[in-house]
């Protein structure tokens, strides 16, 4: 029995339907933990790319450091580090959200490059014609480089975010019961793996596909020209 | 010149090694059309780059309407200008691309009136009666809501030149308007320019290889070769006798 559900090993079939929604809650905090630690790593990612694109060495520097010490360890690395090692310096925080920062932080040293290039991508002749016409800085790159940028931006985020999707299983190793730990749980208690671990990767293939399908409309409905403006 | 509008006092440009402008005088009267030839690599449209305030000055004073445009007044002199002086100094100056440099984003109506609701302040409906009018003077008044990719490149220079004149200029710059375009569009944008040096008291400053048009719409022409002007002057002067060896050459090549 988990969360209350009692399995039926009578048959393959009746033990893939009697865990499916066993699985199913696994499932759910795989979702959560992919949306908050793709969140995490967009709004952290924006905010690299703003330092390192930053006119002063003195800020620029330690970012362009930090992203790159984020992007050549291991994800497994900073989980341990963060689950471990911060509690010693009191800082505990739920195994759940350690492991979605994890994620996040993980993420955004290369959101921040998409960020980057999308940025850079926006022709220099857009921002001599907003120069031109008088408009601020801070307008010009609200209004004329950003809206411009998305379309560029977007199909990159995408795949991060399918590969957040297929990093959550790692957090199984600091206690988070998202679907594949449940799913191995499940064989544990059993000792029949195939079936579980089977639908897990059935049940993976839909979410990435589904989630594949959702960023490629949202990039074929924005036109390539840029997020319209009236 | 009396009380010229646009003063290059020896004006240096260079890229690296490369002198662009050098030492250059150069003036433009209030209201009077200039077309500014040469060939390539001669630094014309660096001239209204670095009036447009795209590219700085490495020597030398630009004054615009009687003020410098690269520096400010300073308690000792002149000082290189800040960006606050170089804000004010541009609602002066209009440019039109050869590229046109549309926002793409941005509906033919919102490229017109983004400037003038956020830099001059207007109402959207102010801005958008500005604008309709100027999309009249274009021949453009029933293309308000189409995005730039849906125009042609006549069209779209088209809007460029009407983008640039809602911000009422003074003096408005054409960066070789017609470079870009199908050979079949060029008549519709030099028309529309030649109406405007027709109907209006407005300063234009035109880099061009279009010579005949030059030559129609110019009170003078100034031929630019390495940096300087080599000679100068009314259409008629230039095109018919020209007094320099180098004019003379380049107008035969180009014309021929």
């Amino acid at each position: 029995m988990l969360f209350g559900f009692e399995w039926d090993l009578s048959s393959p079939a009746a033990y893939a339907a009697s865990i499916l929604p066993i699985l199913l809650i696994g499932m759910w905090v795989t979702i959560q933990a992919t949306v908050i630690g793709f969140i995490v790593a967009l709004v952290l990612g924006l905010v690299w790319a703003v330092l390192k694109a930053a006119p002063f060495r003195i800020i620029a520097w330690p970012a362009t450091v930090m992203t790159e010490f984020i992007r050549d360890t291991p994800l497994l690395v900073q989980l341990f580090f963060l689950y471990y090692v911060l509690p010693e310096y009191g800082i505990v925080l739920p195994a759940f959200m350690t492991g979605t920062l994890a994620l996040g932080i993980q993420y955004s040293a290369y959101t921040s490059e998409v960020y980057r290039a999308g940025i850079e991508a926006v022709a220099k002749y857009q921002h001599e014609a907003a120069r031109a016409l008088n408009l601020t800085p801070a307008r010009t790159f609200t209004h004329i480089v950003v809206p411009q940028a998305v379309p560029r931006i977007v199909p990159a985020m995408g795949n991060y975010l399918v590969s957040i999707m297929k990093d959550v299983p790692v957090l199984s190793v600091v206690t988070v019961l998202e679907m594949l730990n449940v799913a191995k749980i499940v064989g544990d208690r059993t000792f029949n793996y195939l079936v579980p671990l089977s639908m897990v990767g059935g049940l993976y293939l839909v979410m990435t596909l589904v989630a594949s399908a959702g960023v490629r409309l949202l990039d074929g409905w924005l036109p390539k020209q840029g997020v319209p403006l009236k | 010149m009396n009380d010229p509008i646009i003063k290059f006092d020896k004006v240096i440009k260079r890229f690296g090694d490369l002198t662009v402008l050098d030492e250059l005088d150069f003036e433009v009267g209030r209201g009077e059309k200039v077309s500014i030839i040469g060939p390539s690599g001669s630094g014309k449209s660096t001239v209204l780059r670095i009036l447009m305030t795209l590219e700085g000055i490495d020597g030398g004073v630009v004054t615009v309407n009687g003020e410098p445009l690269w520096h400010e007044e300073g308690p000792d002199g002149l000082r290189p200008a800040s960006e606050a002086h170089l804000h004010k100094m541009r609602t002066q100056l209009g440019m039109v691309f050869q590229q046109f440099n549309l926002f793409p984003h941005m509906t033919v109506l919102r490229n017109i009136t983004e400037a003038p609701v956020k830099v001059l302040g207007l109402s959207k409906a102010e801005a958008k009666g500005r604008a309709e009018e100027l999309l009249e003077l274009v021949g453009l008044a029933d293309q308000a809501q189409k995005y730039p990719h849906q125009l042609s490149g006549g069209q779209q220079q088209r809007v460029g030149i009407a983008r640039a004149l809602a911000m009422r200029p003074n003096v408005l710059l054409f960066d070789e308007p017609t470079s870009a375009l199908d050979p079949e569009l060029v008549g519709e944008v030099l028309n529309v320019i030649g109406r405007l040096a027709e109907e209006h008291d407005l300063t234009m400053l035109l880099v061009t290889h279009e010579m005949r048009f030059a030559r129609e719409i110019s009170d003078r022409v100034c031929f630019f070769d390495q940096g300087r002007i080599r000679e100068e002057g009314t259409p008629e002067e230039l095109f018919t006798d020209p007094k320099e060896d180098r004019t003379r050459e380049f107008l035969k090549a180009v014309l021929d």
